[in-house]
């Protein structure tokens, strides 16, 4: 079958092998139609990558759906997506079913749930090869054998057996590509399809995706909202804004000529892994308009500096710019052509107060939180009546770690690495497995019920995820009052305070009386920040504030913490598992790893020469916002996933992972293997774990 | 430290509270609005009724058994010469209290057993959920009945019987708050508030019933059918509420025997029946919706 295949796309390679115009899909709502995609026209040619950018609900991946013939019959799309020459729209499902899956494939962001549970990963394959091609159940098997062999996944001769449960999450997304694969199709659409994964495993996933792209010659759309692997990955590059294409043109292009405003600003507000200038972040005022009722005019009017009076009459076209095949929506595209405009032009940043402490030393500002030989151990229960322990989690395993006042120290590492075990001791407060916390120099291990609560005045959290932090069905009045309440402010002072508050972190005091579901993402952050700082606190942990914030909002909310910063002397503790968030905000780095810390310091002497492995594969496994340093960066690729903290390796925790490891000679393995590496120091504020480190340069 | 230097000064601004934002989403739902003003009816009338109406429940009137409605009896009479319209309102009265009492007493009770063993874990979950189990397996409506017998008789008697059937009515309900609450307690606001400090009792109240509040009305206003309807099968098979009391389970029950033949026995009852649990569903719906904030109670742009 690949034979022909190829064969046909040889034949004739000028035309597109898809080929979408004016695509329009508009869905109904209670609130009225939802414009959702509005005039998108593309070309992929066969082994192309096209990237389409765009914040959430500019329409990116329910363009995705249009093209695989996935939207319910109320949906209406109009305009035309054709494959190799052949119209799609229209065709039944039944017509659809047979195209999906062999010429069409996608891979979908949750890898999770993206696989049914209740067969095993060869049964999975197999069914995607038999119901496009009769083959022999054997036949079909070695094939899936193959395909896992091709996407990585060692011993595929006995994984192929397993369920998807004892998959990593990594793992099931090279098997949701290996199934994308296995019919050869004309055309792979990736949905986001690293965002559930750490760094080092998405580094992984792509570096399979781009094989797969060599092994099928697919052309493949990759939608995304990282500008980093779009600069790694893509040939061509889409950007949508409220369901528009804003800007389209081949990769360089859009990274260092781009003509629209918005495309301008994104990437101006991308913290980078590679800059050292750390001052206060451009910032795209406002939120993304809802699709839901447009006003006339360019949607991006009411956040663009540059908009003119034309800009609120009529929407631009997509017109020609100054480069070949590169087009931009926006009126004023000439002024940006002529006096080439750059985001500093554009979007200037916005100034922030100086922190007093910023003269101090260091070293003389007081110690705010301590922790030593902190651990925290779960154990491991088996048994429904006869309940007994099978052995220890070890979750964190004998960390230091040390922050003092006005500065920020940021935790980075992947998902079960300890750092949110850690946060969750500091925060309750109470008596670790082993080791101590001290916060502000009260020892937890002592506390009274009286004083841990007045010490939890001082102690405030910042989650994640702004929605689930807010409860659903408090005014947003009772949410940020409801610390005050405990903490026991008289009534009419938190009456005063709470819009005190909101106009503080820049919302309208007026809004008191709605509900969370009634702001965006960005400002619902904004509110958690406004809570956890109503009753004043020295020390704040913030859990990954804005990893769930779309790229545009993340910068007003770190240039916010930033000034909240300077201005109240407040000390952060910052964790994040994205190091360019960290370098940017942070002061001070720990990196954590099973448990461990394995490399910390300040952050000039990380970034500039990270020493440990880990931490070096964690930087080159970042995607940097820019083509030409994607190109020539150095790799460090890392074998596998985290090994389960029920049951660490021996020695290095690391070495299972280890590049350096790897490389070294018998008797140095012997050492990795027993001896536990402990922190040792490379330059002033930088300490590394490991036996065999060596600095490297690699941003 | 004074956080707010710099900033322009502004008056607190005029807000409404958590209780009246309720209050106005409810107001919004016509239908709500309705069915509360057809309960209210339906108390009044069950507690001015006796006073307006000529005949009173026990009167017998020996020149008219069994006659279909006419001028004198709105609603006909009975086999025994009692004014259908009288009793009707009478039960109404019995029934209101026992279908309100039992569904408010069982789904507190429910909502609080529930949330507090999921919320506090332990030994207290563990016993909590046997006790609950316990009842479960229990055959209720005997139970019921054994003990609503041998109770002592007198105007109070009905008392005893709406603790038994609450007794008996919440602890599958308790379950399922439970399980719903095993998966709030985990929600990140919940951890949030108590590493502000809050109580568990105050977690409980503020933040975990208000977010299982959906499953707790629907559970209330289901609660309220299937007490009064308990009554009634247990009217029916002469337990509960006794003669020359009635209730509108004892009514229905006698009527339903002669439904083909005299249907004015059994239709007023029925219809009031109906419309008092339709009250309570538009009542629950529009508490329910009022509540939560993700429903259309928002009003319009």
């Amino acid at each position: 079958m690949s034979q022909t295949d190829a064969g046909r796309r040889g034949e004739n390679p000028t035309v597109p092998v898809l080929q979408v115009r004016d695509l329009e899909v508009t869905f109904p709502s209670e609130a009225g139609p939802v414009r959702a995609v509005r005039g998108l026209s593309f070309d992929v040619s066969a082994g192309e990558s096209m990237a389409i950018v765009g914040e959430s609900g500019s329409g990116k991946s329910v363009t995705s759906l249009a093209i695989m013939g996935l939207h319910p019959a109320t949906t209406r799309i109009s305009g035309s997506i054709k494959l190799s020459g052949e119209e799609l729209l229209g065709r039944s499902d039944a017509d659809m079913s047979r195209l999906r899956g062999r010429k069409l494939a996608m891979v979908f962001q949750d890898p999770l749930s993206a696989l049914t549970p209740v067969y095993t990963i060869g049964d999975q394959i197999t069914e995607t090869i038999q119901a496009h091609f009769d083959v022999p159940k054997a036949k079909a098997w070695s094939r899936a054998i193959e395909l896992l062999d091709l996407v990585g996944i060692p011993n595929p001769r006995e994984r192929v057996k397993s369920f998807p449960f004892e998959f990593s999450g990594g793992m099931r997304q090279r098997v949701m590509i290996a199934m994308a694969i296995a019919n050869d199709p004309d055309v792979i659409i990736a949905d986001e399809p690293t965002t559930a994964l750490d760094v080092t495993i998405q580094a992984q996933v792509l570096e399979v995706l781009k094989k797969a792209q060599q092994e099928t010659g697919a052309a493949i759309i990759m939608i995304t909202h990282d500008l980093g692997i779009v600069a790694g990955m893509a040939d061509r590059v889409t950007v949508m804004y409220a369901g528009r294409p804003v800007e389209q043109g081949g990769l360089d292009d859009i990274f260092y000529r781009p003509r629209m405003p918005y495309t301008i600003g994104l990437l101006g507000t991308v913290p980078r892994l590679d800059a050292t200038d750390t001052g206060p972040l451009p910032v795209l005022e406002g939120n993304p308009p809802s699709v839901v009722d447009l006003p006339p005019g360019c949607p991006f009017e009411p956040r663009c500096p540059m908009a003119i009076e034309v800009c609120r009459v009529s929407e631009p076209p997509l017109l020609a710019t100054d480069g070949p095949g590169h087009v931009a929506a926006c009126h004023r595209v000439e002024t940006v052509i002529q006096e080439s405009l750059t985001h500093a032009e554009i979007f200037p940043a916005p100034t922030i107060a100086e922190s007093a402490l910023a003269h101090v030393p260091r070293s003389e500002r007081p110690v705010v939180l301590e922790l030593t030989g902190l651990k925290r151990h779960y154990p491991l229960m088996k048994g429904a009546i006869y309940r007994r322990r099978i052995g220890t989690v070890h979750a964190v395993d004998g960390i230091d770690l040390e922050l003092r006042t006005g500065e920020t120290l940021g935790l980075v590492g992947e998902s079960g690495c300890g750092k949110s075990t850690t946060l969750l001791e500091i925060l309750n407060l109470g008596t670790p497995t082993n080791g101590s916390i001290t916060v502000l120099g009260k020892d937890t291990r002592r506390l009274g019920r009286r004083e841990r609560k007045a010490l939890r005045r001082n102690l405030q959290v910042v989650f994640q995820d702004p929605m689930a932090s807010l409860d659903p069905r408090m005014p947003i009045f009772d949410i940020i009052a409801e610390p005050m309440g405990v903490h026991g402010y008289p009534k009419p002072e938190i009456e005063a305070r709470v819009s005190e508050l909101l106009q503080l972190v820049g919302l309208e005091p007026s809004h008191a009386d709605r509900y969370p579901q009634h702001f965006s993402g960005g400002q619902r952050q904004r509110i958690g920040i406004a809570r956890a700082l109503s009753v004043e606190p020295k020390l704040m942990v913030l859990d990954e504030p804005v990893s769930a914030l779309d790229v545009s909002i993340q910068a007003g909310i770190i240039n916010l913490l930033e000034d909240l910063q300077a201005r109240l002397g407040l000390s952060y503790l910052f964790v994040a598992h994205d190091l360019a968030v960290i370098r940017h905000i942070a002061d001070r780095v720990a990196v954590m790893y099973l448990g461990h810390i394995v490399e910390e310091g300040s952050v000039e002497a990380v970034y500039s020469a990270p020493t440990h492995p880990y931490t070096q594969a964690l930087m080159s496994a970042i995607p940097i916002p820019d083509p030409e340093t994607e190109r020539s960066r150095q790799r460090i690729m890392l074998t596998g996933d985290l090994p389960s903290p029920a049951d660490p390796p021996s020695g290095c925790t690391f070495r299972t992972r280890c590049p350096t490891y790897a490389l070294l000679p018998e008797a140095d393995q012997g050492r990795c293997r027993t001896v536990e590496p402990v922190l040792e120091s490379w330059g002033e504020d930088h300490r590394a774990a490991c036996h065999f480190a060596r600095p490297l340069t690699l941003v | 430290m004074d956080i707010t230097a710099g900033l322009p000064v502004t008056s607190p601004v005029k807000r409404l509270t958590r209780r009246q934002l309720i209050w106005r989403r409810f107001l919004r739902n016509r239908m709500a609005v309705v069915g509360a003003f057809g309960i209210a009816f339906l108390f009044f009338l069950a507690v001015a009724g006796p006073f307006v109406l000529y005949w009173k429940f026990d009167d017998i009137d020996t020149a008219a058994f069994l006659t279909p409605p006419n001028s004198a009896h709105l609603l006909g009479t009975t086999r025994s010469g009692r004014d259908v319209l009288a009793l009707t309102v009478r039960g109404l009265g019995k029934s209101l209290l026992i279908g309100f009492l039992v569904a408010l007493i069982s789904t507190s009770l429910a909502a609080l057993v529930g949330a507090s063993a999921a919320y506090l874990g332990g030994w207290y979950e563990r016993s909590m959920l046997w006790i609950v189990d316990l009842l479960l397996v229990v055959p209720s409506f005997f139970l019921i009945a054994v003990a609503s017998r041998g109770a002592p008789e007198g105007d109070a008697a009905w008392i005893l019987l709406v603790v038994l059937l609450a007794a008996f009515a919440w602890p599958l309900s308790a379950r399922v708050v439970r399980s719903l609450t095993l998966s709030i307690r985990e929600r990140e606001y919940v951890l949030a508030a108590r590493f502000m400090g809050l109580s568990a009792a105050r977690i409980i109240v503020r933040h975990i019933l208000p977010n299982a509040s959906s499953l707790l009305i629907i559970d209330a206003t289901l609660g309220v059918g299937y007490a009064i309807l308990s009554e009634t099968g247990l009217s029916y098979f002469g337990f509960g509420v006794q003669p020359p009391d009635t209730s509108l389970g004892t009514l229905i029950g006698e009527g339903a025997r002669m439904a083909t033949t005299y249907p004015w026995i059994f239709t007023g009852p029925a219809v009031v029946l109906v419309f008092l649990v339709l009250c309570v569903n538009a009542v629950g719906d529009g508490l329910r919706d009022a509540l939560d904030p993700a429903s259309a109670s928002g009003g319009t742009a």
